[in-house]
């Protein structure tokens, strides 16, 4: 793969969390580091295993292959391999991956001379799954809490521990959440849409500055956040809706069992009118 | 400034964390029963301190010894023995105290026998109860299908108290402006029946009365139309009443249903068959046994629209999946299904059961 004229530039040695100038090299446009090389070992194993999860399995069907967690009464131990086990290990290695990913990009930080933003922003989507497959199971006392790894199977798991609360839509954090992915949507749409105005100007025009984008808003909605703003305000949106979501379900089950609707009860005993 | 704004960032951070607090469970104690194959997510989550606070007030009365079933029979002895009437002496003593320990412990005989005479039928009580003994006859020897060998006894809804804690009357909803001025559908009113959900509040009388709503509603068809006159709606009351029934019995949607597919029945846990015949059930008792009772009863144990009492699920279940946890109470006192109406005699109306009723009868004779 080609890289550009200044790339090069960029690439220096050191920065590494681990091992050393072992792995400090890259291969192609990749950086490698000792991260880079876990993460890939256990994606492969990770992947391999569900491949050999799917051959046991009694379907080649994509969407149906699922890889199922281990029978509650297994509680927090070892199930046999064909019986959750392999769930456990395909979760080991998911976390690996994840956690190693992040680490790598820690690590091209540091080559960089960044902030975190990046490695911080990515660990909240390793915590949402975290939360799912060893959190909540942990707090719930069996591994058998984790979600199937399977295209469909795993919206039914969501459909049915949804259920479980009779109204998922009434838990407060889901609606925390939804609202924040809802809103990401909406603020990239709006700065993408910006962008890519001020970007394309009519044939033989020059291309616009921020002051544009920033008058644009002002024009509209009397408020401009500007620039810099839009990306804190994005990265604040999107980190909670991850959080949130791991909220919503680490709550459910640990910290409520009864029906989401009920949860509100608290409003209408308020002692102001109740 | 800077401290004005972190005290008042800290005022919002402890009321916050105080609701959430105050709303939430500690995840100590956790049971789980797993329902479906594994890892779908068909199971219930419980508590055992919960479960423990549900059943706080639940105590099984005991149980008197065996009455001698010789000697002649309370029919032939007492007056107006009209249902028990096959029971001996021994036997119709034994179930008038159990009856007595069931339904009214504190009030005692009187509750539903006038002082002095026991033969007087002049208290609406004593009609009320001679038809409940034939509907629990007819409950355990018609309806094993939902009550199964256990069956019931008056205690699974009285629970020592003369009017069970879970009945219901129609709802017809609070008064509001007409006109113009937006309907509420029923809805909106975060009602108990509907576990403060914003469904539509009178589920019962909708599905649980005479020409009830249909409950299957999924449509067979991509898009509505003549086949499928069933909309969004009509799921919202099916949803209001599904939620009675999880609250109901302390269960949860996935008691019955894979929410994979909610109408497939080769996917659903055998509990929905149960349930099933729990419907056909609770309509049967309200139509046959409780709705003609309306008469009998004075005003103020009538609901706002003059109905009568009803059952729904909660009545028996009390929050349990099995009612009572499955006590088998039945089994010490068979009597009950030994209930047997004399001949010459029928139910409720015909013996005009409170002065009050008496003397309707009378006006009603004199217009007439």
């Amino acid at each position: 793969m080609s890289m550009l004229s200044f790339e090069k530039r960029y690439r220096v040695r050191g920065g590494t969390l681990i091992g050393g100038d072992l792995f400090d090299f890259w291969v192609g446009p990749f950086y490698v580091g000792f991260f880079g090389v876990l993460t890939a070992v256990f994606a492969l194993l990770g992947t391999l295993l569900i491949v050999w999860g799917a051959a046991m399995g009694p379907t080649w069907n994509i969407w149906q292959i699922s890889i199922n967690p281990p029978d509650l009464s297994y509680g927090l131990g070892l199930a046999p391999l064909d019986e959750g086990g392999l769930w456990q290990f395909i979760t080991m290695c998911a976390i690996g991956a994840f956690v190693s990913w992040g680490l790598r990009q820690v690590e091209i930080c540091n080559k960089l001379g960044m902030g975190y933003h990046v490695p911080i922003a990515f660990g909240f989507a390793v915590l949402a799954y975290v939360t799912l497959v060893v959190f909540r199971p942990i707090l719930l006392g069996a591994w058998g809490h984790g979600f199937p790894y399977g295209i469909m199977s795993h919206l039914d798991w969501v459909s049915n521990v949804g259920y479980q609360f009779l109204h998922f839509h009434y838990n407060p954090a889901h609606m925390l959440a939804i609202t924040f992915f809802f809103t990401t949507a909406l603020a990239l749409s709006l700065h993408g849409g910006l962008i890519l105005s001020v970007t394309n100007p009519k044939k033989g025009q020059a291309v616009k500055t921020p002051e544009y984008e920033d008058t644009f808003f002002r024009d509209t909605i009397g408020y401009s956040i500007g620039a810099l703003g839009i990306h804190r305000l994005g990265l604040f949106l999107a980190l909670n809706a991850a959080f949130w979501s791991a909220v919503c379900i680490i709550i459910s089950g640990p910290f409520w069992t009864r029906s989401w609707p009920e949860w509100w009860n608290w409003w209408l005993d308020l002692p102001i009118w109740a | 400034m800077k401290t004005m704004k972190r005290k008042v960032f800290t005022a919002a951070a402890l009321t916050g964390a105080a609701i959430m607090v105050t709303g939430c469970e500690l995840p100590v104690g956790v049971e789980t029963d797993q329902k479906g194959y594994r890892g779908l997510g068909l199971e219930q989550v419980t508590k055992r301190h919960l479960e423990a606070r549900k059943r706080a007030d639940m105590e099984i009365p005991p149980v008197e010894g065996p009455a001698s079933t010789g000697g002649p029979k309370a029919g032939d002895i007492y007056e107006n023995v009209e249902v028990l009437g096959d029971l001996s002496i021994g036997e119709f003593n034994r179930l008038m105290n159990a009856i007595t320990a069931w339904v009214a412990p504190e009030e005692g005989c009187n509750y539903c026998h006038v002082p002095g005479n026991f033969a007087d039928e002049n208290i609406y009580t004593k009609i009320v109860s001679r038809n409940m003994l034939e509907m629990t006859k007819t409950i355990n020897t018609e309806w094993d299908a939902h009550v199964g060998q256990t069956g019931v006894t008056c205690y699974t809804c009285h629970m020592g108290n003369p009017v069970p804690e879970n009945i219901w009357y129609e709802d017809p909803g609070m008064k509001q402006a007409g006109g113009f001025a937006a309907l509420r559908m029923g809805q909106n009113l975060a009602g108990d029946n509907v576990a403060s959900s914003s469904l539509p509040n009178d589920v019962f009388s909708a599905f649980l009365q005479e020409d009830p709503k249909n409950i299957r509603i999924t449509p067979r068809t991509s898009l509505p139309g003549p086949e499928d006159p069933d909309n969004l709606v009509d799921a919202e009351w099916v949803h209001g009443l599904m939620i009675h029934f999880s609250d109901a019995l302390g269960a949860t949607c996935t008691t019955c249903h894979n929410t994979n597919n909610f109408p497939d029945w080769t996917n659903s846990p055998v509990q929905r068959v149960t349930a099933w015949h729990g419907i056909e059930l609770v309509r049967m008792l309200n139509v046959d046994y409780l709705n003609p009772l309306q008469p009998v009863y004075p005003a103020n144990r009538l609901g706002a629209s003059g109905d009568a009492p009803k059952a729904n699920c909660a009545t028996c279940h009390n929050g349990l999946q099995l009612p009572l946890d499955g006590a088998p109470m039945l089994n010490d006192y068979p009597e009950l299904n030994r209930v047997e109406r004399r001949e010459g005699w029928t139910p409720v109306q015909g013996d005009a059961a409170t002065t009050e009723a008496k003397a309707d009868v009378a006006q009603d004779a004199a217009d007439a």
